[in-house]
């Protein structure tokens, strides 16, 4: 092994500015040692991009902290090489990855709502950057730095608080810290995945913009395929700590090699939207293909939504207040059997909308019907009936099921509650249920704590279609889910939606899944209702700006795959 | 690697699995199982148990350590050293002092143990209907509970127990009454918190919309799911409860003399701490043992319940 210090000679166009070999990386727990990355290889040439793509816990940001020495304590490497510019750094000496960081590798972290001091000016952190890489620091530099990175009125931001910025605006400065010492290899990991799409769309093109005006290469972490491949020249596969597919962009999405590649290409919803189409082009309508109701259900209108408003009143000192319009004049209707689709950004109102359907706000005007009785004036026994027949299915899966219950007792509560049958029956409906969403018997005895987000979700849904409902509201219900289990989930809910001839008011921010498993779509900007229509109406010919504005940011929609592949 | 190959593992590496296939070969664990199995392995907790053990053993069952009748003292014992059958010496007014140190824990663990009990009542109901209720409810309780919080533990307690009908019914029962009225609301607010930060959570939310009444769902899952720092505080408390009752007994204020306990005790050791301070040491070391055993067994549970440290 050759180790070539890094000068100011400069680096040699053919090799790589990144080179990892043969990478293993073991932690150590109360439980034993873990190897959370036992064989990763990849190389990135200056000036590229690579993105590692794969689910949570396949080791892609363990991979990537080693590269720039920031391993947890329990964390190290136990084999391989990693060479930055030709020199190993898989066992530098502090010192100098202390000398390497910032100036030679930058990284941009993935949640900028907790990565910036919030109790530190924005200015004082990029300085903060600059002065320990020995940069001049002068407020006109820090200001620079924050412009290039898209800031507008740059001295001016400087001196604001993290909590003055919006999310977007904290990722550029989080974007701004990372590049402001122009280092060789800039890490993202993940770097907008806690935004919206139209954010993020912005963020990713600015940062792109940003590397190739520097010469900077860009080792981009990814959950999301589509994503990786419209913005990298390489994509590195991860599953279980190891790499297990690595090739150009396209080639790998047109021609996966590896069984994994081949299941993240098929489920990967950003690309899923390609599918649909192609399998239109073959004469299969989306509809019949994608929700099929149950035969004889008629399809009148379960849900109908009349000028909903929402308003929330904001304290502004003393006495004053003014009001926030969160939902304006909504109106809407669900037909029987059918998906209809909320779509919009954060902030649009769109959860109000699912609160005030399931009756857990009160609306400030407007109706909300439910087979054919307004639901505002329900009280005691005919709340209780509604609540049966209207189920919620919740975004965060670690949050919706209760701790101290066993997956028995939480299926079984509504059975309890709704005072349905004794508990031998009871006991039947759960083992039903579980089999319904396909988990084992034996999940019965287990805890939440014990199941992964996927089957947490599975279990939520039991627990929903323990009481036979007609209509579930799915608040972001698959989000907070890797593709593979997202996909499995849709899945689910699809046939179940098929068997059991349910209705879905799914809010979603994602337009990606709602073409997966819409019938209808409601976009919604800023607490009102902008377009609405059929889900091949609005993806294909959208009305509104905000619409296609939301289309065309979803990631890879821009590629186009051959229906073959897709 | 090379720059533009594409390079393809063997599938025989890396086993393609079942996409989110459930583990199956660990057994079931709910919080206090995993709790539990934690805490069976900590040393502080196994040692403090064991010495806790032992305290409620020798508070139920005196008898077994000593046979010497702690209340028939002979002056012409006084101050006496040890000799064999009366291992720790006598007191000032020739009392057995190993006997009197045996018989006395049961008045301060049933002073410490009967307080935990009424502040967990008090503190835990008002703190949780405060927490999950809001609104003038909390505005109220937790005024409530600043009033109390405000006066120091012996200033409130000298207050209290001046009053007549305490001067002249001294007993377990006023001291328990003192040390609550003035403990609770400390277990009020951490319930109070607790019950914040769980109630707003979307189990609680999705069990609501189950059909499960407010109270019901306050019972059911928030009371639960904030028990865990009520616990903690409980157990640590139940030292320091012991400590407010020798400190009361300390100042005459506490148990009456007739009831044997190591405030008392400590109380009129006072008198001979210059001549035979081994007569002051030995209810004091007792005391120091007991309260140190209770918080040890504090910080072992409080480790045991983090959430932080829970798998997952």
């Amino acid at each position: 092994m050759n180790t070539v210090r890094i000068d100011e000679a400069g680096t040699a166009k053919d090799r790589p500015i990144l080179e990892i070999k043969d990478l293993a990386i073991t932690f150590t727990t109360s439980a034993g040692e873990f190897k959370a990355v036992k064989n990763a290889h990849l190389s990135i040439m200056p000036g590229e991009t690579v993105a590692i793509v794969g689910e949570s816990g396949s080791g892609k940001s363990t991979t990537a902290l080693a590269a720039i020495g920031l391993l947890p304590g329990n964390g190290r490497v136990t084999g391989g090489q990693i060479l930055l510019d030709g020199e190993d750094i898989a066992h530098a000496s502090e010192k100098r990855m202390i000398e390497l960081r910032g100036s030679h590798i930058g990284m941009v972290p993935q949640d900028p709502m907790s990565n910036l001091n919030p109790v530190w000016k924005i200015g004082y952190q990029v300085r903060e950057t600059l002065k320990a890489n020995g940069r001049p620091d002068g407020p006109d530099d820090v200001a620079r730095v924050l412009a290039e990175a898209g800031l507008p009125d740059a001295h001016r931001r400087a001196r604001q608080y993290p909590h003055e910025f919006s999310g977007g605006m904290r990722q550029r400065a989080l974007i701004a810290i990372g590049l402001s010492c122009s280092p060789k290899l800039l890490i993202a990991d993940e770097p907008t995945s806690a935004l919206d799409v139209t954010v993020q769309r912005k963020i990713l093109d600015h940062l792109d913009k940003m590397t190739t005006e520097l010469g900077t290469s860009v080792l981009l972490i990814t959950h999301d395929l589509g994503l990786a491949a419209e913005r990298a020249d390489k994509v590195v596969v991860m599953y279980q700590g190891n790499v297990v597919e690595a090739g150009p962009s396209l080639e790998l999405l047109q021609n996966p090699q590896h069984p994994y590649t081949r299941r993240l290409v098929e489920s990967a919803p950003s690309l899923a939207s390609r599918r649909i189409q192609s399998a239109k082009e073959q004469g299969v309508e989306a509809e019949d293909l994608l929700a099929p109701a149950a035969e004889g259900t008629s399809r009148d209108e379960v849900l109908q939504v009349r000028n909903l408003r929402k308003i929330y009143k904001l304290r502004q000192g003393l006495g004053k207040s003014s009001d926030f319009a969160a939902v304006d004049d909504v109106s809407f209707s669900v037909r029987r059997g059918t998906t209809t689709a909320i779509v919009g950004e954060s902030g649009s109102g769109k959860s109000t909308v699912a609160k005030m359907v399931l009756q857990l706000e009160a609306p400030t005007e407007g109706q909300i019907i439910f087979d054919g009785v307004d639901t505002a004036g329900l009280k005691g026994r005919e709340l209780f009936t509604f609540r049966r027949r209207v189920q919620p299915i919740f975004q965060d899966p670690y949050g919706s099921l209760d701790p101290m219950y066993n997956i028995y007792r939480t299926i079984e509560e509504p059975l309890r509650i709704h005072k349905i049958g004794n508990a031998a029956s009871r006991e039947k409906k759960v083992r039903e249920l579980l089999e319904q969403v396909a988990l084992p018997q034996s999940t019965m005895q287990r805890y939440p704590n014990e199941l992964s987000g996927g089957q947490r979700q599975r279990v939520a849904i039991a627990r929903a279609l323990a009481l036979d409902p007609e209509v579930i509201i799915c608040d972001e219900a698959v989000s907070a889910l890797d593709v593979l289990v997202q996909a499995q989930v849709l899945n689910l809910l699809t046939e179940l939606q098929g068997r059991l001839g349910l209705t879905y008011l799914f809010i979603t921010h994602d337009l990606a899944v709602v073409r997966q498993i819409a019938d209808h779509v409601c976009v919604m900007e800023k607490g009102k209702l902008v377009e609405t229509g059929t889900t091949d109406d609005v993806f294909e010919a959208p009305q509104q700006e905000y619409t296609m504005a939301l289309l065309n940011a979803i990631p890879g929609a821009s590629l186009m795959l051959p229906p073959a592949v897709a | 690697m090379s720059n533009n190959n594409h390079f393809v593992a063997p599938v025989e590496e890396t086993p393609l699995q079942a996409t989110d296939s459930l583990k199956t070969d660990q057994a079931p664990l709910s919080l206090w199982a995993d709790a539990w199995r934690k805490l069976r392995r900590r040393p502080l907790f196994i040692v403090s148990s064991l010495m806790i053990l032992f305290l409620l053993f020798v508070a139920f069952f005196p008898g077994v350590f000593t046979s010497v009748d702690p209340g028939s003292c002979q002056l012409s014992n006084s101050e006496a050293g040890p000799r064999p059958g009366h291992p720790f010496g006598f007191t000032l007014q020739g009392c057995d002092v190993f006997a009197r140190v045996i018989h006395g824990t049961q008045a301060s663990l049933a002073v410490g143990v009967l307080s935990v009990i009424c502040v967990l009542v008090i503190g835990v109901t008002l703190g949780a209907l405060a927490g999950y209720y809001g609104g003038w409810l909390d505005a109220v309780l937790a005024r409530l509970g600043d009033i109390f919080f405000a006066l120091p533990l012996i200033l409130g307690a000298l207050v209290i127990t001046q009053l007549p009908l305490f001067r002249e019914n001294k007993s377990v029962w006023t001291v328990v009454f003192v040390i609550s009225m003035l403990a609770w609301p400390q277990m009020a607010r951490i319930t109070r918190g607790a019950v914040i930060e769980v109630r707003n959570a979307d189990f609680v939310t999705a069990a609501r919309s189950l059909g499960v009444s407010r109270f019901g769902a306050l019972v059911r899952h928030v009371l639960p799911n904030a028990l865990a720092p009520v616990i903690v505080l409980a157990t640590l408390e139940l030292g320091v409860f012991i400590v407010a009752e020798a400190t009361l007994s300390f100042l005459g204020i506490g148990l009456p003399p007739g009831v044997m306990s190591w405030g008392n005790d400590i109380s009129s050791a006072n008198a001979s701490i210059r001549t035979t301070p081994s007569i002051l040491l030995y209810p004091a070391g007792a005391l120091s043992i007991t309260v140190l055993s209770f918080i040890m067994l504090g910080d072992a549970v409080r480790d045991a319940l983090d959430p932080k440290s829970r798998q997952r």
